[in-house]
């Protein structure tokens, strides 16, 4: 008769009816989560599009100071994060705990280099002077009264980005310590699953990046 | 096909829950005291926490426009400096959008009803709920710091290049805007979640209370633009504090392409602020003309395709801003396709009143005064949306008077409404009803004799944010003045007989108003749970002609049957000892 007297699996919280409700509801929010992140980003995007609509030769001149290799190494340990990350959703459905903290684990790492890689770049050009904003930007390398505004807003779409990938750090280093107590298994992997599609979008976003600051001429 | 048929059919055990007038315990008696209030995560008390904020808010920026108001009561200095004076008005417009427009219906009103109507025991992420409240709290902190420190004065707008060169705070501003930003996200991205996961068997998008359709379309806007708000001002503080060269034209930025970024958030957001509107008055008026509302599905979907027309408009706020004569002509003829969908609102409004057991009680009184100045402000809205136009009356008083009539005589007033309306079930206390229909009076007239004057001057020439005027307006504003106390003292009054209800007030019953809606099921204030049951819904929820008992009623059996993906076709009504059949389509 009443309805909070129903038996509950200990990790369904008291207002869902149950694990599944609870699971749909948890991925749900996640997506529309991952909207806002995508209209976020899509206003640097925008932002992107017009000055480069603006000023071409000056997103072609700027370019070539990035380091296409580095970026290229960059992009495939995101995505070999995103296919650890996926197996380790894998293992928590085929009930494979220590597999989850494997695959997580690799997962953290493998989000390190990227960060490490990051901070090499970044301070490279710091070092000769690229810096965002008008007045610290001392680099005379590019013939372009404004090659101030291509590099500001690649520290900012990139820096935005990194703020991301630390923040999954983060997440995952949560759950990894959940997943030592043995929180997952193929009933109950919600954290796991949700902090994937997270980290799948972190990915999807710099297969964008990479591109539109690294390889255009 | 026969078979298919079959396993679609869903019977459910159910007995009626007769809500109690006078229930043993509440949601406010199950957890007591400071700590328990600040770390809760009922949905209930959060909507109350930000219900207190939002007054609190509102009282802030309401005191502001007086200040304002008094001023312009003489053409030269009255009292304050030129420059108290722009940071008056700029505070007013922030803290009136963000601290109080923005939440005041989803956060407050929506947060208590919300769980109720669908028949949930809370939201679907109760934590993120609270924390949402916490962000909202720590963007004001942010604000206040701004105020402290040198104000703003900017406008609400924070246009460049004036904000990147004014020496006031904007920066504070701009990050308290960005946290609040996030408040608003949580509470849009809980509320689509909740509609789509957490409804009670039965409860199909065809049942849905049309305050939760509008609330849905509103979350749906709300987490669409505020990202788009979010990148704005945190590339409008990297500008201010590196020089990132992206709005500032005196380091190769583009103004413009703020007002563009700006404006693709701002506009959207008189809809996140206006439709929850929408969605109170539907419900007050079913219940107040005890009838079916008259075209159900036009008023549910006209509110998604406000939502959707609301994303396509931002430009008309940029006819004079130098843009293209194409994009200008698109945008006015978009910002008239708003009007479609509103007027859809409008009149199936009217036509649910039309042969109604009209009840004038304050909520209505309420709708009703929201009918005619929403109408005016709507059509104003039509007015400058025309390009020729607009050339005039860009940048007079007469926008001042037309976004206020949309803002406060809409959304404000509809809030009064849903305040009054469903103030008994947050409270369990019936407010005095005589001093209600004054208070509401006091608003009306205060509202119109404010607001009027000013589209007459706006149209004869008086330009919006001045400090001075010529002589000739000086009628006008001093009737705005005047108009503009009396609308304080009536939301004085609201105040007093609203505190005064809660210590003296008469207990209300579950259900003063007969309603059919869901939230009237439970008790007054609802239990911790909302319900002591799981509801089933067999019903729409303004069916007037199905007798009460048939809303009422609750899974008998113990387990879950929560699929609010199916119909419930079958009703076993235990309670009686009989088998009732029905087949909904």
């Amino acid at each position: 008769m009443s309805n909070h007297s129903v038996a509950h699996a200990s990790h369904v919280q008291h207002h869902f009816v149950d694990s599944d409700q609870q699971f749909d509801a948890a991925k749900m929010g996640m997506w529309v989560f991952i909207v806002n992140e995508i209209l976020f980003f899509g206003g640097l995007f925008c932002a992107y599009i017009v000055f480069r609509a603006w000023y071409p030769d000056l997103f072609t001149q700027a370019a070539t100071e990035l380091n296409t290799f580095w970026g290229a190494v960059n992009t495939v340990v995101l995505i070999g994060s995103s296919l650890t990350v996926a197996m380790a959703i894998r293992s928590a459905q085929k009930n494979q705990k220590r597999g989850i903290e494997i695959n997580l684990l690799i997962t953290i790492a493998l989000a390190c280099v990227f960060l490490v890689i990051k901070y090499f770049e970044y301070s490279h050009k710091i070092h000769i002077g690229i810096l965002p904003g008008e007045s610290l930007y001392t680099y005379d390398g590019i013939d372009h009264p404004l090659a101030h505004v291509f590099f500001s807003i690649y520290y900012i779409m990139t820096g935005i980005h990194a703020l991301h990938i630390i923040v999954g750090i983060g997440l995952m280093l949560w759950i990894y310590g959940k997943a030592r107590k043995g929180a997952f298994s193929s009933e109950y992997y919600t954290h796991v699953e949700i902090v994937g599609l997270y980290w799948h979008l972190v990915d999807v976003i710099w297969i964008f990046l990479f591109p539109l600051l690294y390889l255009i001429e | 096909m026969a078979t298919a048929e079959v396993s679609n059919v869903k019977t459910l055990k159910v007995q009626r829950f007769k809500p109690s007038d006078n229930p043993e315990t509440n949601c406010y008696t199950e957890e007591k005291g400071v700590w328990a209030w600040m770390t809760t995560v009922d949905h209930k008390k959060i909507g109350i926490m930000y219900l207190v904020a939002v007054a609190f808010f509102f009282a802030v920026g309401g005191a502001l426009a007086i200040l304002l108001r008094t001023e312009l009561l003489t053409p030269a200095k009255t009292f304050i400096e030129a420059d108290t004076y722009n940071q008056i008005f700029t505070l007013h417009g922030a803290i009136m959008v963000f601290f109080v427009l923005v939440p005041s219906i989803p956060a407050a009103l929506g947060n208590f009803i919300l769980p109720i109507q669908l028949g949930a025991k809370d939201v679907a992420f109760p934590r993120l709920n609270l924390a949402s409240f916490y962000i909202y709290v720590a963007g004001a902190i942010f604000t206040f710091i701004a105020l402290a420190q040198n104000g703003l004065d900017t406008g609400w707008t924070f246009y460049t290049p004036y904000s990147t060169q004014s020496t006031t705070s904007v920066i504070w501003v701009t990050m308290g805007v960005f946290i609040l930003g996030f408040s608003s996200i949580l509470t849009g991205t809980n509320f689509i979640t909740t509609v789509h996961k957490l409804r009670a068997p039965g409860i199909t998008w065809g049942k849905l209370p049309l305050n939760i359709w509008a609330l849905y379309a509103t979350s749906i806007i709300q987490v669409l633009a505020t990202p788009v708000l979010a990148i704005t001002v945190l590339l409008l503080t990297m500008e201010k504090w590196l020089g990132v060269g992206i709005f500032d034209p005196a380091i190769g930025g583009d103004p413009v392409l703020f007002q563009h970024f700006f404006w693709f958030y701002s506009h959207p957001a008189v809809y996140i602020m206006i439709v929850p509107g929408f969605g109170i008055i539907s419900e007050v008026i079913s219940t107040f003309s005890k009838k079916t509302v008259f075209g159900y599905w036009a008023i549910a979907l006209s509110s998604l395709a406000i939502a959707f027309i609301g994303f396509l408009v931002w430009g008309h706020h940029m006819f004079t801003s130098g843009q293209s004569a194409i994009a200008t002509t698109v945008f006015s003829f978009l910002t008239f396709l708003v009007g479609i969908p509103t007027g859809i609102k409008i009149f199936n409004w009217l036509a649910t009143l039309y042969k109604g057991s009209i009840k004038m009680d304050t909520p209505m009184i309420y709708v009703f005064s929201f009918l005619f100045i929403f109408s005016i402000g709507g059509f104003t809205g039509i007015t400058l949306g025309a390009l020729s136009v607009d050339i005039h009356l860009h940048d007079t008083y007469y926008v001042v008077a037309h976004f206020h009539y949309v803002m406060m005589g809409g959304t404000l007033i509809a809030l009064l409404a849903g305040l009054h309306y469903w103030w008994p079930k947050m409270t369990g206390k019936m407010y005095n009803e005589r001093l209600a229909k004054i208070g509401s009076g006091f608003i009306f007239i205060g509202f119109n004799m404010t607001f009027l004057p000013q589209f007459i001057m706006g149209s004869q020439g008086m330009p919006r944010r001045y400090y001075n005027y010529i002589d000739q307006f000086t009628p006008f504003h001093q009737t705005s003045t005047i108009g503009s106390y009396i609308l304080g003292v009536g939301f004085l009054l609201i105040l007093y007989y609203l505190l005064h209800s809660l210590f003296k007030g008469a207990q209300a019953p579950a259900n003063p108003w007969n309603s059919r809606g869901l939230e009237w099921q439970a008790t007054s204030p609802p239990d911790f749970h909302n319900f002591d049951h799981t509801p089933v819904v067999i019903h729409g929820p303004y069916d007037y002609h199905q007798p009460m008992e048939e809303f009422q009623l609750g899974l008998a059996v113990d387990g879950n049957g929560h699929d609010s993906t199916q119909e419930v076709k079958e009703v076993v009504d235990s309670e009686r000892e009989q088998w009732k059949n029905y087949s909904l389509g």
